[in-house]
C-alpha cells in the first residue's frame, strides 16, 4: 500500500481542531489541520452527506435497471471536492473525469438535473444525451464530465490559459485521478502551465487504485505529488479524507495561482469505497482494507464527530440527514418522471447555428 | 576545370527563388564553408554555403533576380590554374530580371532565356467567376499563403478572443510562414508560440474555447494532428452534444494536410475523410487563395469546431483575390470552377490542380467538362453535385485521399441514392493509390492523382476510350 492517509484524530482529540472562529486561512505544519469553524464544518457535512446519499441511491438506482452503462461513484471521496470547492470563489472553474457527480452536486448543480441525466430523462442537464460521465453547466462554471482519462487536464489547462488571457484572477480546478496522471498529455499540460504562469491547480485524486490496479503497480514514482518535480510546479500530498486539510491546502494553493505564480499539484489522499464502476466487483483489494478506510478515516464521520464535540445532537444531525435523504428522494422521483427525451433531440445540438456574414458585409 | 555554382532547393516544395544577394564578387577566392549568397524561398531567406572552393569567374545571375529555377546556373568559379577570364559563362536560363536591377542584369533577362527548360506550360482553363462575389468588386493577386494570413490578421482585430496558437507560430512566424506578420501586430499573448505538444496544445485550446476564447490551432502540418486526435474528436466535436447544446468549442483547427512533396509515409497524407467522418465537427478544404480567405475568416467565426485544410503545395499559388473590407464566404457551399456539359468532375484543394489540367485535354477532344470544387467537405454540398449530374449524367471524383472510405466514395454513395436514373455510366474515383507514400520520386508521381488518370476516367465514362 502505497499511501497512508493520515489518522484522524479519534473522537476524544478531536475537539481541539475546533478553535473558536478559526477560518483556516493558512495551511498549519501540525498534524492537526486548521480547523473549521462550526458553520463551516456543518457546511461541509451537508454537502459531503447529500454527495453520499447521492451516489448510494445512484448505485441502487442502477441496480434497479433505471440507471444505464457505466456509474462511476465517489463515495470515500467526498471531502476532496467538498474541501476544494469549500475554498474556491466564484467565478472560479471546474472540470473532472467521468467520476463526477460529487463534483457537479459540490459545484452547487441541482441534483434532480443530475439524477436525470443518469436515468438518460430530458430533464437532465444534457437532455438525456450525455449520461453519466458527460455533463456541464455554464451557469456553475462546471465544465465536464469527461470520459476521456486525462482529457480533463489539457481542457483545465486551456480554461486557466483564458482566465490569463482575460487578465482575471479566477483558478482552474482541475481533477484528475492517480490512473489518469500517468497520460502523456498530464505532463504536456503541466509544462505549458508552468511555462505559461498558468492559474491551475492540479487535484490529484489518489483513490489508490486504476481501476483494479494499483499505484505501486502502475507508478514508477509513487509519491504523486511530485510528478510536477521536473516542471518546477510545487507540489503536496494532503490527507483527502479530512476536509479541514483539503480547504487549508487548498487556500494555500489557491493563494498561489492568483498571486501570479503559476500552477500548483495538491495529491489527495483518498479512496473510493465503492468499486471503479458499477460493474467492478474490487477483488483486487481486500474487504478489511476497505473496512478500516471506512470505520477510521470516513470524511463524514470526522466531521460528525467534531459536530457532536462541539455540541451539536444527535437529533440534529439526524434532522439533516432527514432533509438530505428528501432532496434525494425529491431527485430520484424527478429522474423516473421526466420523460425521456423527444425523438427529435437525436438530431438537435450537433452544430450550433449561427448565421455568418454575407459576402461585402 | 570550372565549376558550375547550381541555384540551390531550400526546401521540398522549391521550384525557384529569388536570388536576393551576392555575398562575393568576381575575382574573390572562395572557400567551402564561406556564405556567398542570400537565396529567397517563398518561406525563408536562406543564406547558402559554398562547397566547391576557387575563384569567383563569373557571377552569372545577378543579385536581385526573381523566379530562377533550381539548378540554374548562377555562378561559375574558375579551376585551378584557371583564368577567370577564359571560363565560358553558360547562357542563363529562365530567370526574370531584376526589377530594379543594377545594370548587369540585362543579360539574364527572359529574351535570353531557354524556353525549354521551363516546365512545358499546360492551358490554361478559364476559370468562372465566384457568384458570391458582387459585379464590379477589384481583385488584387494574393497567394494562398497570404489570403490565410490576412484573414487570420483580419479576424483578430476585428474580435479580441481571437488568438493562434502553435509550434513556431509567433518568433519563427510560421513553419510555412502562413502566421508572418502576426507576432508583430498582435503581441505575444495573441499569438503563442506552443512547446511541440500537440495532444496538449490541443486540448488546452479546446479548453479555452470551452471558456468562450475562439482559438485558431495551427498545426505544422495534419501529420502530426493525430497525437491530437482524441482532443480534436472527443472533446471538441462531441461536447456540444453531449452538454444538450449547452456548450461547445468555437475553435480553428488548421494547417497544411494533403501530399507534399518527396516527404514520404509520415509527411504526407490527405486526412479530409478522416475528419469528415466525424458529426460535431465542420471540415473545409479550399483550392484558392480567395476561397481560403473567406472560408477561414467564416470558419473563425463559426461557433463549432473546425477541421481548416490547407495544402503546402498550394500556398505559393497567386490567385485573384476580391478587394473587399470583410469577405466571409458562406460554409457548407460548393463552387462550379468551371461549366461544362459532358461530364462532372468533383475534387476539393489540390485535387483541382488535376482536374482543371484534365479539362484543357478533354477540351481538345471535344469533351466538355464541369469542375466542381467542394470548398466544404463536411457538410458536403451534394445538391450542387447532383445538380450538375443531372446535367452532364457521368460523375468522375478526384482526390488525393486514399480510394478506400474516401470522399469520392462518400459521394458515389449519395448520388446513386439521390440520382441514378439520371447516370450514364457507373461513378469513377481517381484517388491517391492504396499504398502509404513511397519516397521515390518515380513511385511518389505513380502514387499521386495525375490529370492524364482522370482523363483516362472521364473518356470511360463517356464511353470514348482509345478515342
Amino acid at each position: 500500500m502505497a499511501t497512508k492517509p493520515k489518522r484522524p484524530a479519534k473522537q476524544a482529540d478531536a475537539k481541539p481542531a475546533l478553535q473558536k472562529s478559526t477560518t483556516s486561512k493558512k495551511a498549519t505544519k501540525s498534524d492537526e489541520p486548521a480547523g473549521l469553524s462550526r458553520d463551516e464544518d456543518l457546511k461541509a457535512y451537508r454537502e459531503m452527506l447529500l454527495i453520499r446519499r447521492f451516489e448510494e441511491k445512484a448505485g441502487q438506482m442502477y441496480g434497479m435497471g433505471l440507471i444505464g452503462g457505466f456509474c462511476h461513484l465517489y463515495i470515500g471521496q467526498e471531502a476532496v471536492v467538498v474541501g476544494l470547492l469549500g475554498a474556491a470563489r466564484q467565478g472560479d472553474q471546474i472540470v473532472t473525469g467521468y467520476r463526477d457527480h460529487g463534483h457537479m452536486l459540490a459545484c452547487g448543480m441541482d441534483p434532480k438535473g443530475v439524477m436525470a441525466e443518469l436515468t438518460g430523462r430530458s430533464g437532465g442537464y444534457s437532455k438525456g444525451k450525455g449520461g453519466s460521465m458527460h455533463m456541464f453547466s455554464v451557469e456553475k462554471c462546471f465544465y465536464g464530465g469527461h470520459g476521456i482519462v486525462a482529457a480533463q487536464v489539457p481542457i483545465g489547462t486551456g480554461l486557466a490559459f483564458s482566465n490569463k488571457y482575460r487578465g482575471n484572477d479566477h483558478v482552474s480546478l482541475t481533477f484528475f485521478g492517480d490512473g489518469a496522471a500517468n497520460q502523456g498529455q498530464v505532463y504536456e499540460s503541466f509544462n505549458m502551465a508552468e511555462l505559461w504562469s498558468l492559474p491551475v491547480i492540479y487535484v490529484i485524486e489518489n483513490n489508490q487504485y486504476a481501476m483494479g490496479t494499483s499505484v505501486a503497480r502502475a507508478s514508477a514514482q509513487t509519491n504523486l505529488s511530485k510528478r510536477g518535480v521536473s516542471f518546477n510546479i510545487p507540489g503536496e500530498q494532503v490527507d483527502g479524507m479530512d476536509v479541514r486539510a483539503v480547504r487549508a491546502a487548498a487556500l494555500k494553493a489557491m493563494e498561489w495561482c492568483r498571486a501570479g505564480k503559476g500552477p500548483y499539484i495538491l495529491e489527495m489522499m483518498t479512496y473510493r469505497y465503492r468499486g471503479h464502476s458499477m460493474s467492478d466487483p474490487a477483488k483486487y483489494r481486500a474487504k478489511e482494507e476497505v473496512n478500516k478506510m471506512r470505520q477510521e478515516h470516513d470524511p463524514i464521520e470526522q466531521v460528525r464527530h467534531r459536530l457532536l464535540d462541539a455540541g451539536m445532537s444527535e437529533d440534529e444531525l439526524k434532522d439533516i440527514d432527514k432533509d438530505i435523504r428528501a432532496i434525494i428522494n425529491e431527485a430520484a422521483e424527478f429522474a423516473q418522471q421526466s420523460p425521456e427525451p423527444d425523438p427529435a433531440e437525436l438530431w438537435t445540438d450537433v452544430l450550433a447555428k449561427e448565421d455568418h456574414a454575407a459576402v461585402g458585409a | 576545370m570550372a565549376t558550375n555554382i547550381l541555384m540551390p532547393a531550400l526546401s521540398p516544395t522549391m521550384e525557384e527563388g529569388t536570388l536576393a544577394k551576392w555575398m562575393i564578387k568576381e575575382g574573390d577566392e572562395v572557400r567551402s564553408g564561406d556564405v556567398i549568397a542570400e537565396i529567397e524561398t517563398d518561406k525563408a531567406t536562406m543564406e547558402v554555403e559554398a562547397v566547391d572552393e576557387g575563384k569567383v569567374a563569373k557571377i552569372v545571375i545577378p543579385a536581385g533576380t526573381e523566379n530562377v529555377k533550381v539548378n540554374t546556373v548562377i555562378a561559375v568559379l574558375a579551376g585551378e590554374g584557371e583564368s577567370t577570364t577564359d571560363v565560358q559563362a553558360p547562357k542563363a536560363p529562365t530567370a526574370t530580371a531584376p526589377k530594379t536591377g543594377p545594370g548587369q542584369g540585362e543579360a539574364t533577362s527572359r529574351e535570353s532565356g531557354e524556353k525549354t527548360k521551363a516546365e512545358p506550360e499546360t492551358p490554361r482553363i478559364e476559370v468562372k467567376g465566384d457568384p458570391d462575389i458582387p459585379a464590379g468588386t477589384e481583385f488584387v493577386s494574393q497567394t494562398v499563403r497570404e489570403a490565410l494570413r490576412d484573414a487570420m490578421a483580419e479576424e483578430m482585430r476585428r474580435d479580441a478572443s481571437v488568438f493562434v496558437m502553435g509550434v513556431e507560430v509567433a518568433q519563427y512566424q510560421g513553419a510555412y510562414k502562413v502566421t508572418q506578420g502576426l507576432l508583430e501586430e498582435f503581441g505575444a499573448t495573441r499569438v503563442v508560440d506552443t512547446p511541440i505538444t500537440e495532444h496538449g496544445f490541443a486540448g488546452l485550446g479546446v479548453g479555452a474555447a470551452f471558456a468562450g476564447l475562439r482559438p485558431i490551432v495551427e498545426f505544422m502540418t495534419f501529420n502530426f494532428a493525430m497525437q491530437a486526435m482524441d482532443q480534436i474528436i472527443n472533446s471538441a466535436a462531441k461536447t456540444r452534444y453531449m452538454s444538450g447544446g449547452q456548450m461547445g468549442a468555437p475553435i480553428v483547427f488548421r494547417g497544411p494536410n494533403g501530399p507534399a512533396a518527396r516527404v514520404a509515409a509520415q509527411h504526407s497524407q490527405d486526412y479530409s475523410s478522416w475528419y469528415a467522418h466525424i458529426p460535431g465537427l465542420t471540415v473545409i478544404a479550399p483550392y484558392s487563395a480567395a476561397d481560403a480567405k473567406g472560408l477561414l475568416k467564416a470558419a473563425i467565426r463559426d461557433p463549432n469546431p473546425v477541421i481548416f485544410l490547407e495544402n503546402e503545395i498550394l500556398y505559393g499559388k497567386s490567385f485573384d483575390v476580391p478587394k473587399l473590407d470583410d469577405y466571409v464566404l458562406p460554409i457548407g457551399k460548393a463552387r462550379v470552377l468551371k461549366e461544362g456539359t459532358d461530364v462532372t468532375l468533383v475534387s476539393h484543394s489540390h485535387g483541382l490542380t488535376y482536374c482543371l489540367d484534365a479539362a484543357a485535354k478533354l477540351e481538345a477532344d471535344g469533351i466538355n467538362a464541369e469542375i466542381i470544387d467542394l470548398r466544404t467537405i463536411r457538410p458536403l454540398d451534394i445538391d450542387t453535385i447532383i445538380a450538375s449530374v443531372k446535367k452532364t449524367n457521368r460523375l468522375v471524383t478526384v482526390e488525393e485521399t486514399w480510394p478506400v472510405c474516401g470522399i469520392g466514395a462518400e459521394i458515389a454513395a449519395q448520388v446513386q441514392a439521390k440520382a441514378f436514373d439520371w447516370l450514364d455510366a457507373p461513378i469513377l474515383r481517381v484517388t491517391q493509390k492504396d499504398v502509404p507514400m513511397p519516397y521515390a520520386a518515380n513511385l511518389e508521381k505513380l502514387t499521386l492523382p495525375s490529370a492524364d488518370e482522370v482523363v483516362e476516367a472521364v473518356k470511360a465514362v463517356c464511353y470514348r476510350q482509345g478515342v
